[in-house]
C-alpha cells in the first residue's frame, strides 16, 4: 500500500504541473488564439531562473517563487510584443509554428551551455523532511507542491471568472473589437494575458526544480503530454483544465503502480479513447 | 481558415505545362548527380526527406491540415521494412511493400482518430499520437529500443539491381522519389485534389455543396501517411538502419520546417526545402546544439517574414503556380 500512496502522490504532483501548464495554455489560447508550443521551454526557463537566482544572486527559493514567474513573464511579454502580435488574423497554425521555433531556440541555447544532464536544486530548509501520516510517509516538499499549485490554480480561476479584470478578459476573448470600442486597451490586455500564462508555466518550473532537477529538455516532452491533456479536457473552461490536469496526473500515478510499462503512454491512450467516444473533449465545446 | 490562403498560397490558375517543364528539369538534374561528383549519399538522403515533405505538404498545403506527427509514418515504415529485410530476409521490393503497408495501416488508424478534430487540435492530436508510438517503439522488442535495427542488408531489387552499389541504389531511390512525386502531382491535379482545396478554402461551403468533407480529409490523410511511409521505406536502404530518431517529434518538426522553407502548398517547395535543410545539417554538423537554435530561428523568420517560402516567393514574383 505504501508504494501505491507514493505513486498517487507522484501522480498528484505531475497533475499539478499538468494543471498549471494546461491552465496557462487555455488562458493564452482564449486571448491570442495561439497554441503556445513554447510553453514547455518557458517552464524550463522558470526552473533555470530559480537556479540562477540561487547560485548567482543568493536569492532563495521563496523569492524565486515570486521573481522567476515575473522575469519569465516579462520575457514572454517581450516575445508577444516583438513577434506574436504580428500573427493576429493569420491562421492558427502560424502561431504554433512560431512558438515551436521559439521553443527550439530557447532549448537549444540552454542545451549548449548546460548539456542535457540535470543541475541539482536543493529543497528549502523549511520544507525539508517529512511527516508520518499513519498510512504513509509524506515528504513535506511534495505535499507543499500539490497544495500550493492547487491554491494558484483556484486563484487564477477566481481572477478570470470572478473579478472585473477577468470579466474584461472574457469579454475580449468573445469580441475584442467591441471591448476596444468601450475604451479597454485590448492589445495591452493580450500582452498581459500572455505574461500571465507564461508566468504560470515558469511557476510550475520553479516548483519542479527541487523534484525533477533543472534540465534544458525538462519541458520538451512534458509539453506534448500537456497537449494531450488539453485535447482531453478542451480549452473552453478554466476549471475544466484544472480538474483534467489533476485527474490525469492521478491516473498516470495509478498506472505507474498497477502497470508501469504503460505509465508513459496512458495519457495518450486516454486521449484516443476520449476522441473516439466524445470527439469534442470532455468539456465539450467544439473548436 | 482564410488567412492561410490570402497571404501565402498561390491563387493564380494552375498551369500544368509550367510545372511539367520544371519537373523534367528537376528530374534531369537529379539524374545527372552521379556524374557530377556530388556525394550521392547526401542527395539520396535529401530525396527521401523531399518525398516525406511532399507527402506532408499534400495534407497541409492542399488539405489545410497541419500534422505535427508525420515522423510516425517515416519511422513505422522504416521499422517494418527493416524488420522484413533483416529478420524475414525478404527481397528489397517486398521489404518496401511491407513498410508501405505498415504506414498505410497506421494512417488508417491515426487518421480515423485525428480527423475528428479540426485546426489546432488536429496538430496536437497527431503530435500526441506520434509520441504514443514513440514510447511503444521504445519498449517494443522488435525495434531494439535505443539501438534501433542496424546492419540492414540491401540486397538485389527484383533479383537484378544490386543495391550495395551506390550508383544503382541512387537511381532506385531517384525512381522511387520521382514516382511518389508524380503520384502526388496527379492527386493535386485530380478532381479529388480540387475538392480538397475547396475544403481548405471554405469547409462550410464545401459541405453545403454536398461533399462529405470528413471522408475527403481522411483519404488525404491516408494518402499522405502512406506516401510518407514510402519515403521511410526508401530511407532504410540509404541509412541501413531504422532508429528512434525517425519517430521522434523533432523529426516531425523538421518535416514541417522543410515544407515551410520551400513553400507551403507549392508543388516543388518541399523538395527545395528538404535539400536546404539537409544541406544545412551536413555543413553545420560541427556546431552541435546550435543547429537546433538555427532551425528554430529559421522557423521564426519564415513565419514572421517569409510565409510563402522560397518557391512560393518565386511563383508569386512570376505570377505562376509552381
Amino acid at each position: 500500500m505504501q508504494a501505491l500512496y507514493a505513486q498517487l502522490l507522484v501522480g498528484l504532483i505531475n497533475g499539478s504541473f499538468y494543471a498549471l501548464l494546461s491552465l496557462g495554455l487555455a488562458v493564452i489560447f482564449g486571448m491570442l488564439n495561439i497554441i503556445n508550443f513554447a510553453h514547455g521551454a518557458l517552464y524550463m526557463m522558470g526552473a533555470f531562473v530559480a537556479y540562477f537566482l540561487l547560485n548567482l544572486g543568493g536569492i532563495n527559493y521563496w523569492w524565486a517563487l515570486l521573481f522567476a514567474p515575473i522575469i519569465v513573464g516579462i520575457f514572454g511579454m517581450i516575445l508577444e510584443r516583438t513577434m506574436l502580435q504580428w500573427l493576429t488574423g493569420l491562421d492558427h497554425l502560424y502561431g504554433l509554428l512560431l512558438t515551436f521555433g521559439i521553443a527550439l531556440i530557447v532549448q537549444g541555447v540552454f542545451q549548449n551551455y548546460f548539456g542535457s544532464s540535470g543541475l541539482p536544486y536543493a529543497i528549502p530548509d523549511q520544507l525539508k523532511g517529512g511527516m508520518n501520516l499513519g498510512f504513509m510517509f509524506l515528504p513535506v516538499y511534495r505535499g507543499w507542491v500539490v497544495i500550493f499549485s492547487l491554491v494558484v490554480c483556484i486563484a487564477t480561476w477566481f481572477l478570470i471568472e470572478k473579478t472585473r479584470l477577468g470579466a474584461y478578459l472574457r469579454a475580449a476573448t468573445e469580441n475584442p473589437t467591441l471591448v476596444r470600442a468601450f475604451g479597454v486597451n485590448v492589445p495591452r490586455m493580450i500582452t498581459l494575458t500572455y505574461g500571465l500564462g507564461v508566468g504560470l508555466a515558469a511557476l510550475a518550473g520553479v516548483l519542479s526544480a527541487p523534484i525533477n532537477q533543472v534540465r534544458p529538455l525538462m519541458g520538451a516532452d512534458l509539453i506534448i503530454v500537456v497537449f494531450a491533456v488539453v485535447v482531453i479536457g478542451g480549452m473552453g473552461s478554466i476549471m475544466g483544465s484544472i480538474i483534467t490536469g489533476f485527474a490525469l496526473g492521478v491516473i498516470e500515478g495509478l498506472t505507474k503502480y498497477f502497470y508501469p510499462e504503460a505509465s508513459n503512454t496512458v495519457v495518450f491512450v486516454l486521449m484516443v479513447l476520449v476522441l473516439l467516444v466524445k470527439p469534442t473533449g470532455l468539456t465539450g465545446r467544439a473548436a | 481558415m482564410t488567412a492561410l490562403t490570402d497571404d501565402t498560397l498561390p491563387v493564380t490558375p494552375r498551369t500544368i505545362r509550367d510545372e511539367m517543364i520544371v519537373f523534367v528539369v528537376m528530374a534531369l538534374l537529379l539524374a545527372s548527380v552521379p556524374f557530377t561528383g556530388v556525394y550521392p549519399f547526401f542527395v539520396m538522403q535529401a530525396l527521401c526527406f523531399a518525398l516525406l515533405a511532399c507527402a506532408f505538404n499534400l495534407l497541409i498545403g492542399y488539405g489545410g491540415l497541419l500534422s505535427f506527427g508525420h515522423a510516425m509514418f517515416l519511422g513505422t515504415a522504416g521499422y517494418c521494412s527493416a524488420h522484413a529485410l533483416k529478420v524475414w530476409a525478404l527481397p528489397p521490393e517486398l521489404g518496401i511493400l511491407v513498410g508501405v503497408a505498415g504506414a498505410f495501416v497506421l494512417s488508417l488508424i491515426t487518421g480515423y482518430i485525428s480527423i475528428r478534430r479540426q485546426g489546432i487540435y488536429f496538430s496536437m492530436i497527431t503530435l500526441a499520437l506520434s509520441q504514443l508510438l514513440y514510447f511503444i517503439y521504445l519498449q517494443a522488442p522488435f525495434t531494439h529500443g535505443e539501438d534501433g535495427i542496424q546492419g540492414i542488408p540491401q540486397g538485389r531489387m527484383f533479383g537484378v539491381f544490386d543495391l550495395t552499389k551506390p550508383t544503382v541504389l541512387y537511381y532506385v531511390v531517384l525512381v522511387g522519389f520521382l514516382a511518389g512525386f508524380l503520384l502526388i502531382f496527379r492527386i493535386i491535379n485530380s478532381p479529388f485534389g480540387e475538392v480538397l482545396k475547396a475544403i481548405r478554402e471554405n469547409e462550410p461551403r464545401a459541405i453545403s455543396l454536398g461533399y462529405r468533407t470528413d471522408q475527403y480529409k481522411f483519404l488525404a490523410f491516408v494518402l499522405s501517411g502512406t506516401l510518407a511511409g514510402f519515403a521511410g521505406a526508401l530511407k532504410v536502404f540509404v541509412a541501413q538502419n531504422a532508429s528512434l530518431t525517425d519517430v521522434h517529434w523533432s523529426m516531425s518538426g523538421e518535416v514541417v520546417l522543410m515544407t515551410l522553407v520551400g513553400g507551403l502548398g507549392t508543388v516543388f517547395g518541399p523538395v527545395v526545402g528538404a535539400f536546404v535543410i539537409i544541406a544545412m545539417q551536413q555543413y553545420l554538423a560541427g556546431f552541435g546544439q546550435w543547429v537546433t537554435v538555427i532551425q528554430g530561428s529559421i522557423f521564426v523568420i519564415c513565419v514572421l517574414t517569409f510565409r510563402r517560402g522560397v518557391i512560393g516567393e518565386i511563383a508569386h514574383y512570376f505570377r505562376r503556380s509552381l
